[in-house]
């Protein structure tokens, strides 16, 4: 059973989105989906500056079975993305909502995170 | 952990030495290279990349190679041995069973090789003139009437070089058809949810979106959500049947009317056609572009990869598009028909004419078989599959499709097996290794969960298929009684349970002379 | 019945288990009106021995000539040992190598081969082979696409230098996802890309440049400086080459200042694959380390097992048939397996000096060929170039007829060019290889000089 924290919010493409003290959102991939892919290789990231509309592909991971685009939840620009991940990939599958952590949004609009599914609504889609 | 008691020490897999690590400095093929003075390095060079030979004089010393190249010095004897060496470290159709769902193992006639490589065939220059070619061009305009006829279509054009590019030409085709008309909305290509990979990317190629359809519990593509699907933004639907399931699509006329009402063509992926040769057509079923895959149905080799071939035909709409070139009679005399001739043709997929080799086999292969031959291929490989589902459902599998009969080949799920015991179809696939059997098709299709799809072909005994059956109860047996064991097979193959993360991680693609 | 190993009993044994009477209630699910009659349009089938006659009566319709024809396929000596080993049945009806330990021979093949082939261009990695080499250029163009980050429209510079089949197929594959193709001319004097004629592109966005060598006509470009200026427009270098060349040429990896070409591609064949008209022959392509993840096609890699042992395996396997939405896409997923088994055991067998010598002895032979024919009145040389083991010949008549009339002396002359470069006149491309003796050539001269006279004679 893949665990999903109440506290952040989810879209049907398995993306997690946390709202950060300072009004960006970091975004990572869930446990669902780091289970569904195993043990990852290699992951690329947006860097710094590039902005993104919703629903836009802004990253890769990639396992030895399968490789996946990671979709951007809300419209926004990229803050920094994680440095630890070039080395330990790995960090996802073992820490996806906390080291997995993979880039950071200034959100175009401070209110569209409250429009993604929450944890509830995240579950219903894994059926 | 298993016992080395329990190994089975080949004296044949010991090695994995590389061709490069055998060298001794100075070594060669005496007998294979020219040996006149003027084309042998001038100087005492260790390195022949930077030796000078007479032959290039003529060239300004900036256009020769300056870099070392390192290469296998060895003698013809240490060549043949080594490479005969890796060839028994190989499963092969010549060798064992090999049920793979959706690539059709089938025994590959040795006949089909040799009468292929005449050295008349082999002489031959693509460029070579007609009229010193007339043998081989008959050949390929004898295929291409073959499988003109037995797909239903009004023509064919063998020059694809694989599954996958003959699926590029055939939505090209329909890409083509529809801009010639005018019709620019079309932008959209459906697919059923159960379609291998290949699909969805090879529409992209031809620049479409994607709509996924969804497969109801049955087996068949759901009708309702079909028809809520076409629209003036359709070109088309890419199908197989039977789908790759293995079930034979039952409403698949219906699915034609529905397509072709919104102003859609149909695709018709090949890939199962081992299964309906001879009893249905393609083009009876209302498909207007049909790939074949040469190197399944039409058991041309595998060849641990390639080549294949993947031939189109296609409805008479489609014809001005046939990909180029293709051979056209005219009296008795055949030709390639040339790319003037043809203005609306989708163009050339390759450099020359195709895969001519794997066309002849393809050819000689329909001879032997002919009309009669050619319905008893779909007849005993839906018998061996029939056979095979039931014999393995009575010892406990799940079909992932109960209801339904096996076409040439079936699906089984060891969702509940897994939910018991924690046995992985991965599990079975290894350990059918140490039995003497390649393993089937694993986790494809994506939908049903751990899948096994298998596929015998027509050409295996009742005795492999026992053999088979017997093994994998034996190996359930095992699941239920020692998982561990079964989980960390296989033992007897020269390397177990590789790691494929590391071979990522550390990504080693070609021997470094400096190691 | 051929190749069903059922006997009568079995099929009952069989139809008993299943709990149906007859074979054909297996196909019940299949509607009625579907069914096909009888395929009589096929003709009824032959045993072995009937289709050995047929076959052997077929390709002795065929004669062999002797062929002079290059043009992106080339006759050289192979081996017998190669093809009767790459024709075990190990290695011939193997499936592709997804089940690793089922397949250690084909992977440490694939992985050998890719060492060679790394070798050869003097480049980082090298995939497991393509279906050709004109194919191999789309991928490479479809490939420089996705790689070329800073380039925000793709458009590819082709010179018209490059085999017009290769030029024709490569744009298909490609024109369906919006890149663009510009055609850039060669200089008439030269037959070599004018560098001037990329002057106006200097300052531009230009996603990738390709660079044939040698050129369709045999001609040797300018690789340095071409590679150069590329690079300096923030482009990227696709090399087209005939592997076999680069055992005496300059390979792709070391072209320029920095670091050679991007990405090399070409034609297998020269290395071990006849020429059998026409197929089954091999893309190669090999890219820089940085490039790798962009790279379509399989690659073996080298690992190690539960116990510690070498074993080799596919890798990066995801990248195949994987749809990166707005990227180029591929939808390749084969390799040309048994072919480049072949091109393996030929590559070791051959080494470094003897494909050198092989590659030496092509050259020597086409520049003596040159001198006999360029001795006969009315025919010249066309280019003022240097050129490596091909030719482009002016001939004082069409070229048409006279190769059809070469061929009553059991000679293949050549590629007559004045259909694709009308421009050039009565214009042959010539080819030798090391199997050609000095007696051949001789015929060769001897052939065309007769018909050149006949022609004279009656035309006065």
């Amino acid at each position: 059973m893949s665990r999903t924290p109440e506290e952040l919010r989810y879209t049907a493409s398995h993306e997690w989105i946390k709202t950060e003290a300072d009004g960006t959102v970091s975004i990572g991939i869930t446990d669902h989906a780091q289970d569904a892919l195993g043990d990852l290789v290699y992951v690329e990231l947006p860097k710094a500056g590039a902005k993104y509309a919703a629903d836009a592909a802004c990253a890769v991971v990639e396992s030895v079975k399968a490789a996946s685009d990671v979709y951007a939840p809300i419209a926004g620009e990229v803050v920094e993305s994680n440095p630890a991940l070039e080395a330990s990939p790995e960090l996802i599958n073992q820490d996806p909502y906390g080291k997995g952590w993979m880039f950071r949004l200034r959100p175009a609009d401070p209110n569209a995170v409250a429009t993604l599914l929450d944890a509830a609504g995240y579950r219903a889609t894994l059926g | 952990m298993s016992q080395s008691s329990q190994h089975n020490i080949n004296p044949l897999q010991t090695s994995t030495q590389l061709i490069f690590e055998r060298s001794q400095s100075g070594r060669q093929a005496w007998a294979q290279a020219p040996n006149e003075a003027s084309v042998m390095a001038a100087e005492d060079s260790s390195n022949p990349a930077l030796a000078r030979r007479p032959a290039l004089a003529d060239l300004p010393p900036h256009f020769l190679r300056r870099v070392s190249l390192a290469m296998p010095e060895v003698s013809e004897l240490d060549v043949v041995r080594h490479y005969t060496r890796l060839s028994q470290r190989n499963f092969s159709v010549d060798t064992h069973f090999y049920p793979l769902g959706s690539c059709t193992m089938k025994y590959n006639p040795r006949a089909c090789n040799s009468l292929a490589m005449q050295p008349a065939f082999l002489a031959r220059h693509p460029l070579a003139p007609a009229s010193r070619s007339q043998g081989m061009l008959s050949c390929v305009y004898d295929l291409q009437e073959i499988l003109r006829v037995v797909t239903g279509m009004a023509g064919v054009s063998l020059t694809p070089m694989a599954g996958a590019q003959g699926e590029y030409a055939g939505m090209a085709m329909i890409r083509a058809y529809h801009r010639t008309r005018g019709d620019l909305a079309r932008t959209e290509v459906l697919v059923p949810d159960a379609a291998h990979g290949t699909n969805p990317a090879t529409a992209a190629m031809c620049g479409f979106q994607v709509k996924e359809i969804p497969t109801g519990p049955d087996g068949d593509v759901d009708l309702v959500a079909l028809q809520a699907a076409v629209g003036p933004q359709t070109a088309g639907i890419m199908l197989t049947n039977p789908s790759t399931l293995g079930i034979f699509e039952r409403n698949i006329a219906e699915i034609a009317r529905i397509v072709h009402k919104a102003g859609g063509l149909l695709y018709y992926d090949g890939a199962n056609l081992n299964a309906i040769l001879g009893k249905v057509r393609p083009g009876d079923m209302g498909f207007d572009v049909v790939h074949m895959n040469l190197h399944k149905t039409f058991s041309t080799p595998h060849g641990g990869g390639g080549p294949g071939a993947g031939p189109v035909g296609v409805s008479e709409r489609l014809l001005p598009f046939l990909p180029t070139p293709f051979v056209i009679r005219e009296g008795e005399t055949y030709r390639y028909v040339t790319e003037k001739e043809r203005p609306q043709s989708i163009g050339r997929l390759s450099a020359f004419n195709g895969n001519m080799g794997v066309l002849l086999r393809a050819y000689i292969y329909a001879r032997m078989l002919g009309r009669e031959g050619m319905v008893r291929v779909a007849d005993y490989a839906t018998l061996n599959a029939n056979y095979m589902l039931k014999k393995l459902q009575e010892a406990g599998f799940d079909a992932a499709y109960p209801q339904r009969r096996a076409t040439h080949e079936f699906s089984l799920t060891l969702k509940r097996n897994n939910q018991e015991t924690g046995v992985r179809a991965l599990d079975f696939a290894k350990r059918l290794l140490d039995f003497g059997y390649h393993a089937p098709t694993v986790y494809f299709p994506l939908m049903v969960p751990e899948c096994l799809l298998i596929e015998p072909t027509e050409t295996e005994s009742k005795a492999t298929l026992d053999g088979f059956i017997a093994a994998m109860i034996a190996i359930a047996k095992e699941s239920r009684e020692d998982i561990a064991h079964l989980q960390a097979a296989p033992y007897t193959q020269p390397v177990r349970r590789l790691d494929e993360v590391r071979a990522v991680k550390e990504l080693n693609v070609r021997w470094n002379p400096a190691n | 019945m051929p190749f069903i190993p059922h006997t009568e009993l079995e099929i009952q044994d069989m139809l008993a288990a299943i709990g149906v009477k007859h074979l054909d209630t297996l196909f019940e699910e299949i509607p009625k009106e579907l069914r096909c009659d009888e395929l009589t349009e096929i003709a009824p089938g032959l045993t072995e021995m009937a289709v050995t006659r047929l076959m052997q009566q077929r390709a002795g319709q065929d004669p062999i000539d002797l062929c002079f024809i290059g043009a992106g396929a080339y006759e050289h000596h192979i081996p017998a040992a190669v093809w009767q080993i790459a024709t075990r049945g190990e290695f011939y009806s193997a499936y592709t190598p997804y089940q690793a330990e089922a397949s250690q021979g084909t992977l440490q093949v694939i992985y050998e081969y890719q060492s060679m082939m790394t070798q050869l261009m003097a480049m980082d990695v090298s995939n497991a082979s393509l279906y050709d080499g004109a194919s191999a250029l789309g991928e490479a163009i479809l490939m420089a696409v996705r790689a070329n980050r800073q380039s925000k429209k793709p458009r590819i510079l082709m010179p018209r230098s490059v085999h017009p089949h290769y030029r024709r197929a490569a744009t298909a594959l490609v024109e369906a996802q919006g890149i663009e193709i510009i055609e850039i001319p060669f200089d008439p004097q030269r037959g070599a890309i004018d560098p001037a004629s990329l002057a106006q592109y200097a300052g531009q966005d230009i996603t990738a440049l390709v660079i044939p060598q040698p050129n369709f006509f045999g001609v040797l470009e300018d690789v340095d400086t071409l590679t150069d200026w590329a690079h300096k427009q923030g482009a990227l270098v696709i090399a087209q080459v005939n592997p076999l060349t680069t055992a005496v040429l300059q390979p792709p990896g070391a072209w320029g200042k920095a670091g050679g070409v991007d990405i090399a591609c070409g034609e297998g064949q020269p290395l071990g694959v006849p020429l059998a008209g026409g197929g089954p022959y091999y893309g190669f392509m090999c890219c820089r380390q940085e490039h790798v993840r962009q790279m379509p096609g399989r690659i073996a890699g080298r690992t190690v097992d539960l116990e510690g042992r070498t074993g080799f395996t596919l890798t990066l396997q995801p990248r195949e048939q994987h749809i990166r939405r707005a990227k180029a896409t591929s939808n390749i997923c084969t390799n040309q397996g048994l072919a480049v088994t072949a091109s393996t055991i030929y590559m070791a067998m051959l080494g470094a000096e003897g494909l050198a010598r092989v590659a030496a002895a092509s050259h020597q032979q086409t520049q003596a060929l040159r001198d006999r024919l360029t001795a006969i009145s009315g025919v010249k040389a066309v280019f003022k170039a240097n050129n490596f083991h091909e030719i482009v010949l002016q001939l004082p008549k069409p070229v048409a007829p006279i190769l059809a009339r070469l061929t009553d002396h059991g000679v293949q002359g050549g590629f007559d060019l004045s259909l694709d470069y009308p421009e050039l006149g009565n214009s042959l491309l010539i080819c030798v290889t090391e199997t050609k003796t000095n007696a051949d050539l001789d015929h060769y001269a001897a052939a065309l000089q007769q018909i050149l006279s006949d022609s004279k004679r009656t035309a006065s």
